[in-house]
């Protein structure tokens, strides 16, 4: 229903340039790649310590009121942003383009904190730690974050 | 020692985000944006990250009776599909959608040194401290309780039933 209304309303030249973004380019092996450490932490993690690699829970946890898992979170966030850090000095400059405004970015900063503290999870505990293992509840939340990240970001590059 | 493990394995993470290209805003709007200019790269990490995790993860609950350095696997036990999760869902959607960093992604590009990352971590732990006092104040459910209150037909009415 939404859809076809926004079609005629870009073709009909309300919006003629909206939606023409910076292009990045399509990365499908180093992207493989890069997905396949993540999921290699994520199992490590299991491995060792037992845990869901969630980025919502273990930033959480490093905010007060501190549980008795802030060593363990403090340490692997420690070492998250380390090694971007230390990577870029030593190998490489990281592609990093931003292509919104920083009230944009504050606004989706804010929105996106309530949304993982609700749902309990982001990207990485609910998409790769909870599919891996099956969860039927973060497949749920899968299928809602990213259909709302589809939609919303239809409406702000095409519709607004 | 063992937090020196768990730093390296954080620091596996890191560099997975940043060289998938997960931690690039531009690369991760570009994905949402089906109609403009998509870039499907987004969909190999997540196909890279359970390539590894789904065969790993199987591995470790069937052979392993417990972690190497805690004494059990603490993995979720909520089952429990409710309106919290669906909603909080939807709302990190719309929050990924505007700006561009799941949270994830957004730590390890701090490493990077970018102001703007520092500004969405910013907005980021406001808003996890923000949603905290509400669920601490239970302010949602006096919300939802007024809300119970108005007459709703159809699928909202069902929904609220479950609730």
């Amino acid at each position: 229903m939404l859809l076809p209304s926004c079609l005629v309303l870009s073709s009909s030249g309300i919006h003629p340039f909206r939606g023409v973004h910076q292009v990045t380019a399509f990365t499908p092996l180093v992207s493989y790649a890069g997905g396949m450490l993540i999921g290699l932490a994520a199992v490590l993690l299991m491995l060792f310590w037992g845990r869901i690699a969630g980025m919502t829970g273990i930033l959480a946890g490093i905010l007060p009121p501190f549980g008795s898992d802030v060593r363990w979170k403090a340490s692997f966030l420690a070492g998250a942003i380390l090694a971007p850090l230390l990577y870029q000095l030593a190998i490489a400059k990281v592609d990093y383009q931003m292509p919104i405004s920083s009230t944009e970015l504050i606004v989706g900063g804010v929105v996106t904190g309530i949304g993982v503290t609700f749902g309990s999870g982001c990207t990485s505990g609910h998409g790769v730690c909870g599919l891996a293992r099956f969860s039927r509840r973060s497949a749920v939340a899968v299928i809602m974050f990213m259909s709302f990240a589809f939609l919303t970001v239809f409406v702000t590059r095409h519709i607004v | 020692m063992r937090y020196i493990v768990v730093g390296l394995i954080g620091a596996i993470f890191g560099l997975g985000i940043i060289t998938s290209g997960m931690g690039n805003p531009a690369k991760v709007l570009n994905f949402f944006d089906l109609a403009g200019s998509f870039d499907p790269s987004l969909a190999f990490v997540m196909a890279g990250a359970l390539t590894v995790a789904v065969p790993g993860y199987a591995f470790i609950f069937r052979k392993l009776r417990k972690p190497v350095f805690t004494s059990d696997f603490n993995v979720p036990t909520n089952r429990k599909i409710d309106r919290k999760l669906v909603i909080g869902s939807s709302i990190f959607g719309i929050g990924w959608g505007i700006g561009g960093f799941c949270p994830g992604a957004s730590l390890p590009a701090l490493g990077l040194g970018h102001l703007s990352s520092y500004i969405f971590v910013l907005a980021l732990v406001t808003g996890i401290i923000l949603a905290q006092l509400i669920q601490k104040t239970k302010a949602l459910d006096i919300f939802s309780r007024a809300l119970r209150r108005i007459p709703l037909n159809g699928d909202a009415g069902e929904l609220q039933d479950r609730a």
